[in-house]
């Protein structure tokens, strides 16, 4: 992408704005959908309707949400922390954004093709919390350090299960590239990591009910991370208003919303390349079948973006069926019983990649 | 002035900037989130001169680790938020004397002593692998040891908080 920006313009800083701008142009008009399609999700979960107002079924609903929120006066309340206030929800939504840069969207485009992939956006999402703590604090606000401070906790402790499930994969893949590990996974489903991978062989269904646990582990978690409901402890309405952003309003509240929909998309994103193949097609390409070479990376850019999205209305439906857990039980989830399981599956992993 | 440069500069500045402001700032959670932009622009320095893993790494180990939990100690320490950091000058002169001599002297070893290396930009190599073969090779006995010691540390804070637990039941 880069490369043939700068052989077509010859502008360097132009062609990295260009393909550093990219996921934006997919970013918007997916959180406008998502935003509408949880709505939606949510209204027919519980016999509602949903918006019907705006064009067909409530479609452009978030569009005038959207303009609405432009128009909002932009409060700041007194004895808060002015310069940091301003700045935490922009570093919230860098953090978030940050991650697409190592996401493989087809195997033409990807932001960064460093090896470190999957290793740099574990580290990156430290921003987010960052982000979280920074507008938490200067808030000024006890509700929102709460929702800051749970919020952080949460993050943490979540990273650990996260992190095991991630390194046995890339122990049995070699690899920590998202861009190789979704090539390695290519043409049939059958070849995606959860069905034990593209090498056919007694491992291969040895291995499949150990990843079927490192995938839940590796959803659960991410749900965790992400501050979703049944975890969604730092916004819980029902205790602390709204958490971390309860001072926020405006463009602001919204940069936080794009920020958590971005987050959303990228976690499932995450697990679709690690365990389902990424942007690989289940069925074969028609553009190879037709002979059209073009076609393909748009097929991949399509099945990306299908994979998050299906993963993205899984976590919709978890939190319009299942109820909040407490801080305890958030806890005990996390370290009794995804950690252990996670090292168990590791070793087992580790052991069988060597086997 | 290519892509390269003004990337850089854009590093630079943010580093030198917020180290000022940690340095400055009578608030110690505004030190602390100056903090975080000075390590990121580190980490990003890190990165133009091609060692992508240790960028990678700064960011996981003093952004997503060290800076977290700075913040959680500071803000859940009500007496630390509370107190003014003497962040003033005093002394001035000899302050200035003794300051302008040491970095005078060692500007000068720097700008006239120093063989300069001139070398064209590195090439943005995959470092990660050559990192991994050195760790378990050449290195390994430090690696294991190293690894010995997180566990010490992990067992000894463990088992702090547990102590502490079992007091508060009595």
């Amino acid at each position: 992408m880069y490369e043939s920006l700068v052989e077509i313009t010859g502008l360097e800083i132009f062609a990295a704005f260009v393909s550093a701008a990219m996921p934006v142009a997919f970013l918007v008009p997916f959180v406008i959908i998502a935003v509408y399609l949880e709505r939606k999700v949510s209204a027919h979960m519980q016999d509602r309707l949903g918006p019907m107002r705006v064009g067909y079924h409530g479609l452009l609903q978030t569009i005038a949400d959207f303009f609405k929120l432009i128009q909002k006066e932009d409060i700041v309340a007194e004895g808060i922390d002015k310069k940091f206030f301003n700045f935490a929800p922009f570093l919230v939504f860098a953090g978030s954004y940050a991650v697409y840069a190592a996401l493989p969207f087809s195997s033409k485009y990807i932001g960064s093709e460093t090896d470190l992939g999957i290793f740099y956006i574990i580290a990156i999402s430290g921003l987010v919390v960052a982000g979280i703590l920074m507008a938490g604090w200067t808030s000024n606000n006890k509700y929102s350090l709460y929702g800051a401070m749970r919020s952080a906790a949460q993050i943490i402790s979540y990273e650990i299960p996260t992190a095991l499930v991630i390194l046995s994969i890339i122990m049995w893949t070699g690899t920590m590239s998202l861009a190789t590990m979704s090539e390695m996974q290519t043409a049939y489903f059958w070849n995606w990591n959860i069905l034990g991978g593209p090498e056919w062989g007694i491992t291969k269904f040895v291995l499949i009910p150990f990843l079927l646990v490192a995938f839940i582990i590796l959803y659960v978690s991410t749900l965790a991370e992400v501050n979703r409901t049944p975890f969604d402890m730092p916004e819980a309405e029902s205790e602390l208003v709204a958490g971390y952003h309860t001072e926020y309003s405006g463009m602001k509240f919204a940069m936080f919303f794009l920020a958590e929909y971005g987050n959303m998309f990228a976690v499932s994103a995450i697990v679709s390349v690690i365990f389902f193949g990424g942007y690989q097609s289940p069925f074969g390409y028609l553009g190879n079948t037709l002979g059209i070479e073009w076609l393909v990376p748009f097929e991949q850019v399509f099945w990306f973006a299908a994979k998050g999205i299906f993963f993205v209305f899984v976590q919709m439906w978890l939190r319009w069926t299942l109820p909040r857990v407490r801080v305890d039980q958030l806890m005990t989830i996390c370290w009794k019983y995804l950690i252990p399981y996670s090292f168990v599956n590791l070793l087992v992993i580790g052991i069988i990649t060597l086997l | 002035m290519n892509l390269y440069d003004i990337i850089f500069y854009l590093f630079a500045l943010v580093t030198i900037v917020s180290g000022f402001f940690v340095v400055t700032s009578k608030n110690i959670v505004h030190a602390a989130f100056n903090l975080l932009f000075t390590f990121f622009g580190v980490a990003g320095l890190y990165v133009l001169l091609g060692a992508d893993f240790i960028a990678v790494v700064q960011i996981l180990v003093y952004v997503g680790g060290i800076l977290i939990l700075l913040l959680f100690g500071v803000m859940l320490t009500n007496k630390v938020v509370n107190v003014d950091i003497r962040a003033g000058a005093g002394h001035i002169l000899p302050a200035v004397i003794g300051i302008g001599i040491l970095w005078g002297a060692l500007t000068a070893m720097i700008a006239f002593k120093t063989n300069w290396i001139e070398n064209p930009a590195p090439e943005m190599n995959p470092t990660t692998a050559g990192i991994g073969n050195l760790l378990i090779t050449d290195y390994v006995l430090v690696f294991e040891l190293l690894g010995i010691l997180l566990l010490i540390a992990l067992i000894g804070a463990a088992s702090i908080a547990r102590r502490e637990t079992e007091e508060l039941k009595d």
